[in-house]
């Protein structure tokens, strides 16, 4: 058995941020692209312009960057907002930026832009007839969302959603970077407190792989499930 | 050339940010951003070719040890590898009394390997994809003509294929560009890393980060562009006919 110097439970509890961050993210990811996707396809031009413009920033600069934007920047923009509500107001308080929250909103972010994409060419394959006939049987929007227009745009969405998670979750590396415990940054520390870095940094390696081939069969099945009456799932390759 | 001067000195005074010498630094950071996605592509490419062709080939021995490859380094994070060799390199024995050690004492050399793997990773996987959807047609007439394996693959499939993948590889040079900002995290001086410096030195994350974000949105674009052009001219004969 190898020997992790004692590092061995701080890397599983890395381990556990990890998958902890890269859950959370995709779960904002997710909700922030379907609002994305909607404003893109939203007839306001206001609307639509905001939305492009979060999609082509977000996607024109660097993860890394904005995470450090964001983090950096965040604290400083949320101190000077607070000072501002002390001496307008005078509403005294204080918020201080956890690492890990920020790390979800910044991938969050990030992520949403890219869902967004994923959604809105998810959204347009849905044929307008099905809404129609949705709308025809009195279903209320929020109704024919639910029970039409979301498990018909699924079928398109789910190898999008598939590729941005593999990347999100291999994103979610940098936020060892900024200073949050995830298992990349226990590894990075034992490895210069020992000077072994295959013996940490392999493991890690291969604790990415485990999750990706797992999210993979999952995607896989996932896929079947939303291709029922359509045949062979014909755009699932990877 | 003196109003240029004077102009600049103008625009800068009363900045205590943006003055000329940070903006020095953001400029050796474009250049090493530059050379680095640079060459780690161009090195990726040329790795790529033979290996796209042998993953896509009938014996096992050669298919499964690229696929492996491929598989893992698409499937670990850019940092985890930079991290392995950056800190692995002096495993191997005797580098240090080398004459390679020059050069890898920097670390620079050991972000452009490991760049240079992750891309060819990548590279490889979508070259692969674009030669198996080589269209059968143009293999038959290939065959009918009696070209031999070899002069197919040159004359015929590979620029077919080279053309189809063009959008995809596109996509992976500005991939590799945004990833190129972990190069930071092993002290070297890209653009992200003078961003970080000014960030350090005056407190300043806005300024700083937004303002590399920009330089990093020009080169993006920059790419995006150069390469909607080359599809236009190379993928001139796919275009739905009007």
């Amino acid at each position: 058995m190898i020997d992790l110097q004692g590092y061995g439970p701080r890397l599983l509890e890395g381990a556990l941020v990890t998958v902890e961050l890269a859950v959370l993210s995709l779960i904002l990811a997710v909700i922030l692209g379907l609002l994305t996707a909607s404003a893109k396809l939203s007839r306001n031009r206001l609307v639509h312009g905001i939305g492009t413009l979060y999609t082509t920033l977000v996607r024109g600069v660097p993860d890394l960057v904005l995470m450090m934007l964001l983090f950096y920047g965040g604290q400083i923009g949320i101190n000077m907002l607070t000072d501002q509500l002390y001496y307008a107001f005078d509403i005294d308080i204080f918020i201080n930026v956890d690492a890990f929250v920020a790390g979800v909103i910044t991938i969050g972010l990030i992520f949403g832009a890219y869902m967004g994409e994923t959604f809105r060419g998810a959204f347009q394959s849905v044929e307008e007839g099905q809404m129609e006939a949705a709308r025809a049987y009195g279903m209320s929007p929020l109704l024919a969302f639910r029970r039409v227009r979301f498990p018909l745009m699924m079928r398109h969405a789910l190898p999008g959603i598939g590729n941005n998670w593999m990347v999100l979750l291999k994103t979610t590396a940098l936020v060892s970077i900024i200073g949050l415990t995830d298992m990349v940054r226990v590894a990075a520390e034992a490895t210069k407190a020992t000077h072994e870095p295959f013996l940490f940094m392999i493991p890690v390696a291969l604790i990415y792989l485990l999750i990706a081939t797992l999210s993979e069969w999952g995607f896989a099945k996932l896929t079947k499930r939303y291709n029922t009456g359509f045949g062979e799932s014909s755009e699932w390759n990877n | 050339m003196e109003q240029l001067n004077g102009w600049f000195t103008e625009l800068l005074s009363g900045n205590l940010i943006f003055t000329a010498n940070t903006l020095s630094f953001y400029w050796g950071g474009l250049v090493t951003t530059v050379q680095l996605v640079f060459l780690s592509l161009l090195i990726g490419v040329i790795l790529a070719v033979p290996l796209a062709i042998g993953r896509g080939s009938k014996r096992r021995w050669i298919k499964l040890p690229i696929y492996a490859y491929t598989y893992v380094f698409r499937g670990t994070p850019l940092l985890i590898q930079l991290y392995l060799v950056y800190y692995g390199v002096v495993f191997f024995d005797g580098i240090q009394d080398s004459i390679f050690w020059v050069v890898f004492k920097q670390a620079f050399f050991p972000a452009l390997i490991a760049f240079t793997l992750n891309t060819a990773a990548y590279t490889t996987e979508i070259f692969h994809g674009a030669i198996k959807n080589t269209a059968k047609g143009e293999i038959e007439a290939a065959r009918a003509y009696g070209m031999s394996r070899k002069l197919m693959m040159r004359r015929i499939i590979l620029p077919s294929a080279f053309r189809r993948a063009l959008p995809a590889y596109g996509n992976e040079v500005i991939f590799m560009l945004h990833a190129s900002a972990v190069a930071s995290v092993v002290t070297i001086m890209d653009l992200t890393g003078a961003a970080y410096y000014v960030y350090a030195r005056f407190y300043a994350p806005f300024q700083a980060f937004i303002f590399v974000a920009l330089i990093y949105l020009c080169l993006t674009f920059s790419i995006m562009f150069v390469f909607r052009r080359l599809e236009k001219r190379l993928l001139a004969h796919l275009r739905p006919r009007a």
